[in-house]
């Protein structure tokens, strides 16, 4: 790779700094502008009936009272919509033989899953709009539903979609090497599992919402959306809704979390986009809090059967495992419901150096809300499996966890190398991490401790997980199998007349302190204090073009060509530094604001007066100088298709044994996420990530019915994990910055996510030992906790 | 989803409030803390044509020392009551219990009296009121009456008030210097509604005499097996004999089981909680 001289260790250098967010304080003053914020003139508000049935044939829909109630501009069914959006198919063609029927926004002559669209209310108010909801008609004929992943595959099974022969959307095997072979050894132990992973979601503070705007005159649409893909969504919204892409704006402002809920076609939001395009004005759609749990993407709910062989001295000899998953009615578009089983058969073991796998991944259909991609996709449940098959052969053959790990894990002096699974590997630092994970812990005290307390009936347990998460994406994810999704992002770099910085970017800020990290690699890279840096991101209009923040890839990516377009701004100011004060561009620097000797940092003019000169009295320069004072970048990852990071984090739980309750104590991340930009930013990352997972582990799951009813879509029933039960999080980093690029950054948001679940249900398990009991089901309730035991 | 549209009126006395309660031509509802009303209105799962504030009325407020017992108006806040002296002196269950309810900002609006007329089977003060012994007035416009807890909580979200009737307050007994109390419930997070709960009160623990026991979150009401007390009357109880005598009172009634445990489970939980407060009362 070629760059500059290494800028990161200049004492004055803001990347590395926990420098404040800046737009905390705005945000905590109720002063962010989220799409619920927006008024605009002739704004009118939708709101939908949504089908009461899991799986039923809709054999009327009457408008006629509900469009004479008080207030309503319009009532749209399925068919109403036909001519206005172009049907959406949720394959990726590198996902090979996935399947999925084509997709309109709301419900024609079938409804597939409780919560889905049915039809749509465009009224006054909100409230008005429900009013008429009520009025519609609808006559529905209930169909058997097929709800269940286990039997949705049997030859009785209702099948979903006609034109298929049954429920099967995608199967996709794995072999590498000769597992049987392996597990057939004399001298080999084999421990097998079955681990279940419940159904949840992201539950974003901020709900799903937009405002669509048209404006008929010059055949322009503007969508204020809460998401994290502004150009993603211009591509599909033009293609669907028949529009030149240029006429199609995407406007992100602040953004109340996203966690990969936001990035998808929902119907709801399509339906309102092409309501706005027929009305002729505004239209706004704010899913609540019911809605966003019954139509925003589920996650996870694998069932996966596994199994580890491993030798005297617990080497692994091989491993295999068969993931089931029911993905809704759907493959979601554009990124398909594919990727996570496809992650899972991808990852699981990534870790260790394993020669022999086989996995099989099994996709159906079924009754229920589409599943997709959520925080952490796949990691949870591959980490989960390999990492309980691990401990579990590990207490099989009486080895320490730890030693266990010591001997299989990827030599920190492999790389690059490449997994059983074809997954390259570059940069990585197991070993160092699970080393520095056992010296924060204290890992000896904490098993001295345990054995004490087991004797006085308290049953604490120590559980780790050793963890790869899938970074900075290439092409590879999503653009080679067709879809309109950018792996590339761009940085626009300005420099105005008073020495201060714009910077516009493509990568999207949903309240993870994007805007903030992009300012420190401009300040840092560029030369100016950290306050006269202006950073524009989620507008299609403003930056340049790119993928937008998902996949733990804005700092890597767009961070990058930031910090690609500061370098190529700073050459070119200094040329015209150069031409101004007669000296050779070699000689000169940007430091604070003014331009400066490079020798000895003393001040020769500062940015403002340059900024004056070439914008103002450009007479004064030399005909022949075309000063050009901003730059652009793009930049994409090229030699891998992803870049992967490592980390190992632990957790330390106590089991009520009598209520079945779980405590987790402490929990322990070490991290590597190559160079650490803000370390606070970072850290809350990792936390925050390690809460959704324990959320995971413990707390949270859509509970349906059998006949596809979702019971818990309220935040009195879905447990979202809550302050006062979290534990203290450490967190620790090595830093290996990836070959990659010049910033040397991987990605850090999932983390937590992908590997806490992990962590926990080992450490329960270990808790459980002396009872003879064990889990591996997801969340570890209560009530399962205490079946394990064989209390209830 | 948005609240339907509903007719709002706040009278100034109980009077004009019992009046507009009265109407039986349209469905009239008391707005109290809002705390369970105005959630299950924007969920549009109650739609009442008119609310009837009670915020105004004072002569639902106070907590009033009587001779033999504290006289807490129905519109009284549970924050209000975590605060006051009189409880905190002579009905020390509800201190205990208290700061199990929800949360502060739910506690500030929460009232005693809403809790109560809602029924909620998982709630915290239907069982505390049954294991003090309280008596809760009634108010309509045919006058006032008096109701044992024991005989109010009749099942889910169901009580012994007819139609337009209020609670106006609840009197609890004044605990004496022997009398014993006891509280424990299992939440998953703090301030949630308890997967099981117990009240406990006794006027003498040894030998045992007035035992009352209410479970809650078990049952589709507050569980009563004080009936059980009976069979150990005067005598040198243990925990152990109380459990058992428990158990044996639950066993023959089905628990309810919920999203989250079985009725296997809440039977399970009912004997962990009770244990626990009996140890707690004995420490
Ligand atoms: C997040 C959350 C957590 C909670 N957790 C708990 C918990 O752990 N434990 C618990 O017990 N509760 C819990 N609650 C409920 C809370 O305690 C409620 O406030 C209480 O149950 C009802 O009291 P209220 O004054 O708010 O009544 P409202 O919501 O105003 O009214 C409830 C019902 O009672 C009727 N009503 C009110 N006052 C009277 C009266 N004087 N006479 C006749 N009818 C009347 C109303 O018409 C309505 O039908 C929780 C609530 C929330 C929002």
């Amino acid at each position: 790779m070629t760059g500059p001289i290494n800028p990161f260790d200049k004492p004055n250098s803001y990347i590395g700094r926990s420098v404040e967010r800046a737009d905390a304080k705005r945000l905590t003053q109720g002063r962010g502008q989220y799409v619920d914020d927006l008024q605009l003139p002739r704004m009118v508000h939708a709101a939908f009936v949504r089908s009461p049935f899991a799986h039923a044939e809709i054999l009327s829909i009457d408008k006629q009272v509900a469009e004479k109630a008080p207030g309503v501009v319009a009532v749209f069914a399925g068919a109403d919509l036909t001519d206005h959006v172009t049907p959406y198919v949720g394959i990726l063609t590198h996902l090979q033989g996935l399947r999925s029927p084509p997709q309109m926004p709301l419900a024609i002559d079938r409804a597939r899953w409780q919560g889905e669209p049915v039809a749509m209310v465009v009224a006054q108010s909100r409230a008005l709009a429900e009013d008429a909801c009520d009025l519609i008609e609808i006559d529905y004929k209930p169909i058997d539903a097929a709800c269940d992943v286990e039997s949705a595959l049997a030859p009785d099974a209702v099948v979903i979609h006609d034109e298929y022969q049954n429920n099967l959307a995608w199967e996709r095997v794995v072999d590498a090497g000769d597992v049987d072979g392996a597990f057939a050894r004399a001298d080999v132990t084999v421990v097998e599992r079955t681990f279940t992973f419940a159904r949840h979601t992201g539950v974003t503070l901020e709900t799903r919402a937009s405002v669509v705007e048209f404006n008929p005159s010059d055949e322009t649409l503007i969508w204020h959306y809460s998401g994290q893909a502004p150009h993603m969504m211009q591509a599909i919204v033009a293609k669907h809704l028949g529009m030149q892409e240029e006429n199609v704006r995407i406007i992100a402002r602040d953004v109340g979390g996203s966690f990969g809920i936001k990035i998808h076609t929902y119907g709801d939001e399509f339906a309102t986009a092409a309501a706005a395009k027929i009305l002729g004005r505004p239209v706004k759609f704010v899913a609540d809090r019911n809605e966003s749990f019954s139509t925003d993407i589920h996650a996870r709910d694998h069932r996966v059967t596994g199994r580890i062989g491993v030798d005297k001295d617990g080497s692994i000899v091989g491993l295999e495992i068969d993931d089931l998953t029911g993905i809704g009615p759907y493959s979601m578009y554009p990124r398909s419901s594919g990727i996570e089983c496809n992650q899972i058969l991808n990852l699981t073991g990534a870790p260790y150096a394993i020669d022999n796998y086989r996995a099989r991944g099994t996709i159906v259909f079924q009754n229920k809300n589409m599943m997709c991609q959520y925080r952490a996709v796949g990691h949870p449940v591959a980490m989960a499996v390999a990492d309980g098959l691990l401990e579990g052969a590990a207490h099989e053959i009486g080895m320490d966890v730890v030693d266990i790990r010591r001997k299989n894990l990827l030599r920190d002096d492999v790389y690059p190398t490449s997994s059983a699974a074809g997954m390259k590997f570059d940069d990585l630092s197991h070993q160092k991490a699970l080393e520095k994970l056992v010296e924060l812990m204290d890992y000896n005290g904490l098993r001295r401790d345990q054995k004490e307390a087991r004797e006085n009936g308290i049953y604490r347990g120590i559980g780790f997980v050793s963890m790869v998460e899938v970074t900075n994406p290439s092409p590879m994810f999503y653009g080679v199998g067709g879809a309109s999704i950018s792996a590339q992002d761009g940085a626009s770099v300005r420099l105005d007349a008073t020495g201060a910085l714009h910077v516009s970017v493509s990568i999207t800020e949903q309240g993870q302190g994007t805007n903030t990290i992009i300012a420190q690699i401009a300040a840092g890279i560029f030369g100016v204090d950290l306050d006269r840096v202006k950073v524009t991101t989620g507008d299609t209009a403003t930056t340049p073009y790119g993928g937008g923040t998902w996949a733990s890839r804005g700092a890597g990516i767009g961070g990058e060509a930031v910090l690609l377009a500061s370098n190529a701004l700073k050459e070119q100011v200094l040329d015209v530094a150069a031409v101004i004060l007669q000296a050779s561009p070699e000689t000169l620097d940007i430091k604070d604001g003014a331009i400066v000797d490079l020798a000895d940092e003393n001040e020769r003019m500062p940015l403002s007066d340059l900024g004056k000169i070439v914008y103002y009295r450009g007479n004064e320069l030399p005909s022949d100088l075309a000063p050009e004072l901003i730059a652009t970048r793009h930049y994409r990852v090229t030699d891998f298709p992803f870049v992967f990071t490592n980390g190992a984090m632990a957790a330390h739980v106590e089991v009520d044994i009598e209520t079945g309750f779980v405590k987790v104590l402490d929990f322990w991340a070490v991290e590597d996420c190559g160079r650490v930009i803000n370390p606070k930013l970072v850290d809350e990352q990792i936390r925050g990530g390690v809460v959704q997972g324990i959320g995971g582990a413990l707390y949270e799951e859509c509970l349906y019915s059998d006949d596809g009813q979702l019971l818990n879509a309220s935040m009195a029933d879905y447990l979202v994990p809550m302050a006062a039960e979290m534990p203290d999080i450490q967190v620790a980093h090595i830093e290996t910055p990836t070959k990659t690029s010049v910033l040397g950054a991987k990605g850090a948001g999932e983390a937590g996510t992908g590997g806490a679940p992990a962590a926990v249900m080992n450490a329960v398990n270990d808790a459980l030992r002396p009872m003879q009991a064990s889990i591996y089901q997801m969340p570890m309730t209560p009530q399962r906790v205490l079946k394990a035991l064989g209390t209830v | 989803m948005k609240v339907a549209d509903f007719h709002y009126e706040r009278p100034d006395s109980l009077a004009k409030a019992l009046v507009l309660l009265s109407r039986d031509d349209a469905d009239v509802q008391a707005l109290a803390g809002g705390q369970s009303l105005m959630p299950m209105m924007n969920f549009r799962l109650a739609q009442p044509d008119t609310l009837v504030d009670l915020n105004a009325l004072e002569e639902l407020r106070g907590i009033r020392e009587a001779a033999n017992h504290i006289e807490i108006g129905a519109m009284t806040r549970y924050a209000m009551l975590e605060a006051s002296d009189l409880v905190r002196k002579h009905i020390p269950l509800f201190s205990i219990a208290l700061p199990h309810i929800a949360h502060s900002a739910i506690r500030n609006r929460g009232t005693i009296g809403g809790s109560a007329a809602l029924a909620d089977p998982a709630a915290e003060m239907p069982a505390l009121l049954i294991a003090l012994n309280a008596t809760i007035t009634a108010v309509s416009t045919s006058g006032e009456r008096k109701i044992a807890a024991k005989d109010f909580f009749l099942g889910l979200y169901e009580t012994a008030l007819d139609e337009g009737e209020l609670i106006k307050s609840i009197s609890v007994p004044k605990a004496l210097i022997e009398n014993r109390f006891g509280f424990y419930e299992l939440t998953r997070r703090h301030g949630d509604y308890a997967m099981a709960g117990v009240a406990i009160a006794a006027q003498h623990m040894a030998p045992l005499t007035g035992l009352r026991i209410v479970f809650f979150g078990v049952s589709d009401r507050p569980l009563d097996v004080t009936a059980i007390a009976e069979t150990l009357e005067g005598q040198s109880a243990t925990d152990t004999d109380i459990v058992e005598a428990a158990c044996r009172a639950i066993g023959n009634q089905s628990l309810h089981g919920d999203l989250n445990a079985d009725a296997a489970t809440k039977t399970h939980l009912a004997q962990v909680v009770l244990r626990r407060a009996l140890r707690g009362m004995n420490a």
